[in-house]
């Protein structure tokens, strides 16, 4: 029980893909514009690496070694239509919001990073934790930019309007404001680290 | 006139890297100098008109036809990804020296989300192609276009980060947090492109 815990931990706070191995950027900068669309993308990128995880760690003695990347991809992007077609049917709305960033999933480094390095050296029970942990650490990190570019940008938490307009800071649901957010976030984590060393 | 004016658009006001989002991954890992991203942003050029065409001619005449759309995601990452081998393996081949300046930024390629993304726009004729017919050869202009701003964020970039290796940084901004405000403070003069293209657009009319 308490192995299981630790990997969780680790994919969440240890090795939190965003913050620390600093992974799939694209998704990270594009989509967080509300707290809501990065909870939306941090959750559908969270599907797939469950699930990604688990059949690459099921599969592992099957896939000969010199055609695994392969192999891992069209896992993946079998996930990944699956994901389209549920959000396709059930949340039209935020598909087309985050539009592109959905079938791009299949080349987010995370997902193939975490196969490569967890899914194919573990059994499929701990690769599924493993799978949930980074997940969670990916949506916690994309919710937390989305909730502080919102607030400054638009002054609403989750779609709740809070300060008045002439207080938001338009260039923060920008393009420019997707980078600085982040870098400076990046920056409280990097104080956080060097005060415990 | 409209190609002018697709290019002027995917390369300023509409920049792949610090407008759309795409390929951020090598503008943040290779562009400490700018020989290497250079070649990274001949290499992404090369590999993304051939992709385009490609996926482009697939989704026209097998998607398409025989109807089977939801295949879109898993083929065009597999030809995307043969295409690259293929590629590398040709270009050892053929020139030894271009695979020298080209060949560790190859492999990286295959997971290059503005590959995929910008194959999928042109498959699904979803990119701003200013008013001209979406035909394959305006699909390529948008591909080359897109490729020319993906190297010229990635160059300038480059230089920017050469200059600030040379000066002390506060501890904790060190690294990527310093390397994205710059990219943020870059997206901030990108924008003031806004417009420019339907300026012209106004002119020459």
């Amino acid at each position: 029980m308490k192995k299981y815990f630790e990997i969780f931990i680790n994919g969440v706070v240890k090795e939190n893909p965003t913050f620390v191995l600093l992974l799939g950027m694209c998704p990270t900068l594009a989509t967080t514009t509300s707290a809501l669309n990065g909870m939306g993308m941090g959750l559908a990128t969270m599907f797939v690496l469950i699930f990604s995880n688990l059949f690459i760690s099921l599969l592992k003695n099957l896939i000969p070694d010199g055609v695994r990347i392969p192999c891992y991809i069209v896992v993946i992007a079998t996930f990944v239509t699956i994901l389209q077609m549920l959000m396709q049917a059930y949340v039209p709305s935020l598909y087309s919001t985050l539009g592109l960033f959905i079938p791009l999933i299949v080349v987010n480094c995370i997902i193939l990073g975490r196969a490569e390095a967890f899914a194919a050296k573990h059994n499929p029970l701990e690769s599924l934790v493993d799978g949930i942990g980074t997940g969670l650490g990916f949506t916690c990190a994309l919710t937390l930019l989305g909730l502080v570019r919102e607030f400054l940008g638009k002054g609403s938490l989750f779609g709740n309007v809070i300060l008045p307009s002439q207080m938001n800071i338009l260039v923060f649901v920008l393009a420019p404001g997707a980078f600085i957010t982040l870098g400076l976030l990046i920056a409280v984590v990097n104080s956080v680290k060097n005060k415990k060393d | 006139m409209a190609y002018f004016l697709i290019f002027i658009s995917a390369i300023f006001v509409n920049n792949i890297v610090l407008s759309q989002f795409l390929g951020i991954c090598p503008f943040l890992g290779v562009s400490k100098k700018i020989p290497t991203a250079l070649g990274m942003g001949i290499a992404v050029s090369f590999v993304l008109v051939i992709a385009v065409v490609a996926t482009y001619l697939l989704q026209q005449y097998v998607l398409v036809p025989l109807n089977v759309g939801f295949l879109q995601t898993i083929l065009f990452i597999l030809v995307i990804a043969g295409l690259v081998q293929m590629l590398e393996m040709i270009i050892r081949k053929i020139s030894p020296s271009l695979y020298q300046a080209l060949g560790i930024f190859l492999p990286l390629i295959t997971t290059n989300c503005c590959v995929l993304g910008v194959s999928l726009l042109v498959a699904n004729g979803t990119y701003q192609a200013q008013g001209a017919q979406l035909t394959l050869l305006t699909g390529v202009i948008y591909a080359f276009a897109t490729a020319i701003g993906f190297a010229l964020a990635l160059v300038i970039f480059a230089g920017i980060r050469e200059q600030l290796a040379r000066v002390q940084i506060p501890r904790n901004m060190q690294g990527m947090a310093i390397a994205l405000i710059t990219a943020g403070l870059l997206a901030l003069a990108f924008m003031g492109f806004n417009g420019v293209d339907a300026g012209i657009a106004a002119l020459l009319k």
